[in-house]
């Protein structure tokens, strides 16, 4: 692979020289694993780890609850109680897939904006940027047809409104929705398309991440500095790098272990605290939930979703403008996606020539800004559309679009950096004194 | 051991969203049960006493279709005699043999059977359907701590029917008052300007199904509505939840190793990255 300059692997034995003329399997194997990363990543660099695992558990689980699982409107609710009665172990195979959903997302999230904060997005690391975005979008799309599977009212009645979603799209809309759904309404139909695609798109999802790897390997990895690996010797990456085996290897495997004893924790003692309790109810399509409320990771987009209602000037003006083609529940639509298109087009939008925003004493502000916005946003997604809260949504989804469209932009005009260090070896030993020579003592930061 | 808790409408609409926003409030009390907390068992006893209390009240109207009566012989659920459950299967209504198309007596590997009458819901999984985030005790925050879920929802519904209130002394023809109880219809006269009820809970189509002594229990207990009622409930939670006590055992051996594991890990990351760096000094 291209990137740091770093020793390869050199097949020794005859079997190895054998092997690596045929199939250069084990050297690729090798760089992989060795790759120079840079020394000083942070506590913030663990979760490509965590997500690998959260992918493995989610296919490995998924694939046994297959086996004892039936998609059929009749079956699919009494096939899961058969899973968490009958079945060995059945119960927690379950929870451990119902649950790992959330801890995939809690990683997702914290990976994606650890990349927003230390600008990982920027040159040249816009392909790993984009090719994450696709993976988050697929596992958004996953997770929904996931839920739908196990058949219960909130299953039922989230596909009718999120499918409902592409209805409002103007003119084609409604031919798309029945394309979706199979047929006029949620039924048999939709579900084993669900069913189908819930097996699918985790096997895409894992090529993707290959992909995603490949790229940041081939770049090098950001650090907290985002001062680049010097690449002009051996010798001198050496000094700002470590190899991956064993140094992060190890260390990412202790985080993922402090992490497991908290999900073991909520799996154990409290499963179906994060669930809605009225998927444990048989889906009825006579009988509507009063709060149809999507699962937690959806909230924040649920939230920008629903925000652009009829009454705000901005919609009013769109719709006049475009001859009623865009409509309100069209323009919530396309906030919805156009949320996570901003945060894709980051690379682009921010034009700083500072990647960290360790160096970057105005960005700092906005970017906490931005985290605190996320939170209000998921907050506010479970609330109903009435009181204050449509106001709140509302001001929460004008400063996601705000951050990305405008004061991203704009910072990187106005905003004096800090000094950067020189290299990551000096960032790294400005932490750290010399192994075995204390006496060279170093003013403390 | 119990508290009583009232809930104030502005706090139900916070938390629990447009599901009870309708309502004014209602009444719930935490229970303190046996299977409650990280360590909680069920308590056999009180499951036996339950399912009597079932098979003996609801279970004239309601159905438990999820449960295998088999399981009523489970290690961490009633743990019956394994002839006493093939004498309660017997004793229930006849099914139709899949095979032979005939009705037969029940098996143990049979279901116990559905809900028998139009209208009222199947309860196996009725506490974990009204637990939770969006609960009847609000936010998923007083759930974590205070523990209270589906269970305590259940006994408040079952002790909570009352005189109609005085604006409305009639109540609804055919429903009962239940102050526990937030979905049920509300008279306009209990309603405000707003149309928000001023009362709590609301009518309820089931009568009240548990009066003093309507069960004797065959170890002596006292059957009173209160006891009767958190008997069933703690039944009802265990229908829900079979595994609950393999599922906390598995999950307190699996914190324990990765609690061990995290150790190993910290040590052996810390040995590792020594070569590398020194001791911390910013």
């Amino acid at each position: 692979m291209a990137g740091i300059p770093h020793d390869h692997y050199e097949p020794k034995s005859g079997a190895e020289k054998w092997l690596a003329k045929r199939l250069p399997i084990v050297g690729m194997l090798y760089d992989t694993i060795m790759i120079p990363t840079p020394k000083n990543l942070n506590w913030m660099w663990i979760w490509g780890i965590i997500l690998t695992f959260c992918l493995a558990l989610q296919i490995i689980t998924g694939i046994v609850l297959v086996m004892h699982y039936t998609p059929h409107v009749d079956l699919a609710f009494s096939s899961v109680e058969h899973i968490m009665r009958d079945v060995n172990g059945g119960y927690m195979l379950r929870y451990l897939h119902a649950n790992g959903a959330s801890l995939f997302f809690i990683a997702v999230y914290l990976h994606i904006f650890r990349g927003l904060y230390y600008g990982s997005y920027k040159a040249p690391r816009e392909v790993t940027w984009i090719i994450g975005m696709v993976i988050y979008l697929m596992m958004m799309g996953t997770a929904f047809m996931g839920y739908v599977l196990p058949w219960g009212q909130m299953s039922f009645w989230g596909a009718t409104v999120i499918t409902g979603l592409f209805g409002a799209i103007p003119g084609i809309g409604e031919s798309i929705q029945t394309w979706l759904l199979g047929g006029p309404a949620v039924d048999n139909a939709t579900l084993n398309r669900f069913f189908s695609l819930h097996y699918l798109l985790p096997f895409v999802i894992a090529a993707l991440v290959a992909v995603h790897i490949w790229a940041f390997h081939t770049t090098g990895n950001n650090n907290p500095t985002g001062v680049e690996v010097r690449r002009t010797s051996k010798e001198e990456a050496a000094k700002d790098t470590l190899p991956f085996w064993p140094y992060f290897v190890i260390k990412d495997l202790f985080a993922l272990a402090v992490i497991l004893v908290v999900f073991f924790a909520v799996v154990g003692f409290m499963p179906n605290y994060l669930g809605h309790p009225d998927n444990y109810l048989e889906a009825n399509p006579l009988s509507t939930p009063a709060h149809i409320v999507p699962e937690w990771y959806f909230l924040p987009f649920y939230a920008i979703l629903r925000a652009f209602d009829g009454d705000v000037w901005l919609v009013i003006a769109v719709n006049w403008l475009t001859f009623g083609i865009v409509d309100a529940k069209f323009f919530g639509v396309l906030a919805m996606f156009g949320a996570i298109a901003v945060m894709a087009l980051a690379p682009w939008l921010d034009t700083s020539s500072v990647r960290s925003g360790r160096y970057r004493p105005m960005f700092k502000w906005w970017f906490a800004l931005l985290c605190l916005d996320f939170v209000v946003l998921t907050w506010v997604g479970a609330m109903p559309t009435e009181g204050i809260y449509p106001y709140i949504s509302l001001l929460a989804a004008t400063y996601w679009f705000a951050y990305f469209l405008v004061i991203l932009p704009l910072l990187g005009v106005i905003e004096k950096p800090l000094a950067q260090p020189a290299t990551i070896e000096e960032d790294f030993n400005a932490h750290y004194a010399k192994p075995a020579a204390s006496a060279v003592a170093h003013p403390a930061e | 051991m119990i508290r009583k808790i009232a809930l104030t409408a502005s706090a139900l609409a916070l938390c629990a969203g447009a599901a009870f926003a309708a309502t004014a409030h209602s009444e719930l009390e935490d229970i303190a049960f046996a299977h409650e907390g990280p360590f909680g068992k069920f308590d056999q006893m009180q499951l036996q006493r339950g399912l009597q209390v079932f098979t003996e009240v609801c279970s004239a109207c309601h159905g438990l279709k999820f449960v295998p009566i088999r399981t009523l012989s489970d290690e961490g659920g009633p743990a019956m005699p394994e002839d006493q459950v093939r004498a309660y299967a017997a004793g229930l209504s006849e099914i139709t043999d899949k095979e032979t198309g005939e009705d037969r007596p029940r098996l143990v590997t049979d279901n116990f059977p559905m809900s028998g009458l139009e209208g009222a819901p199947d309860l196996s999984l009725m506490t974990k359907a009204r637990a939770g985030f969006h609960g009847p005790y609000g936010s998923g925050i007083s759930q974590l701590l205070n523990g209270i879920g589906g269970p305590e929802y259940l006994y408040s519904v079952l002790t909570h029917y009352e005189e109609n209130p005085e604006c409305a002394p009639d109540g609804i023809d055919g429903y009962y008052y239940n102050t526990a109880f937030p979905n049920g219809g509300v008279p306009d006269s209990c309603k405000d300007e707003h149309g928000i009820s001023t009362v709590p809970g609301s009518w309820i189509a089931m009568p009240p199904p548990l009066s003093d002594d309507v069960v004797t229990y065959a170890d002596g207990h006292v059957a009173d509505v209160h006891h009767m009622a958190e008997d069933v409930t703690a039944f009802l939670t265990w229908t829900a939840e079979p595994k609950m006590m393999a599922r906390k055992e598995t999950g307190f051996k699996a914190v324990i190793f990765l609690i061990l594991l995290s150790t190993l890990l910290y040590l052996t990351n810390k040995r590792i990255w020594a070569s590398a760096k020194g001791k911390k000094i910013a």
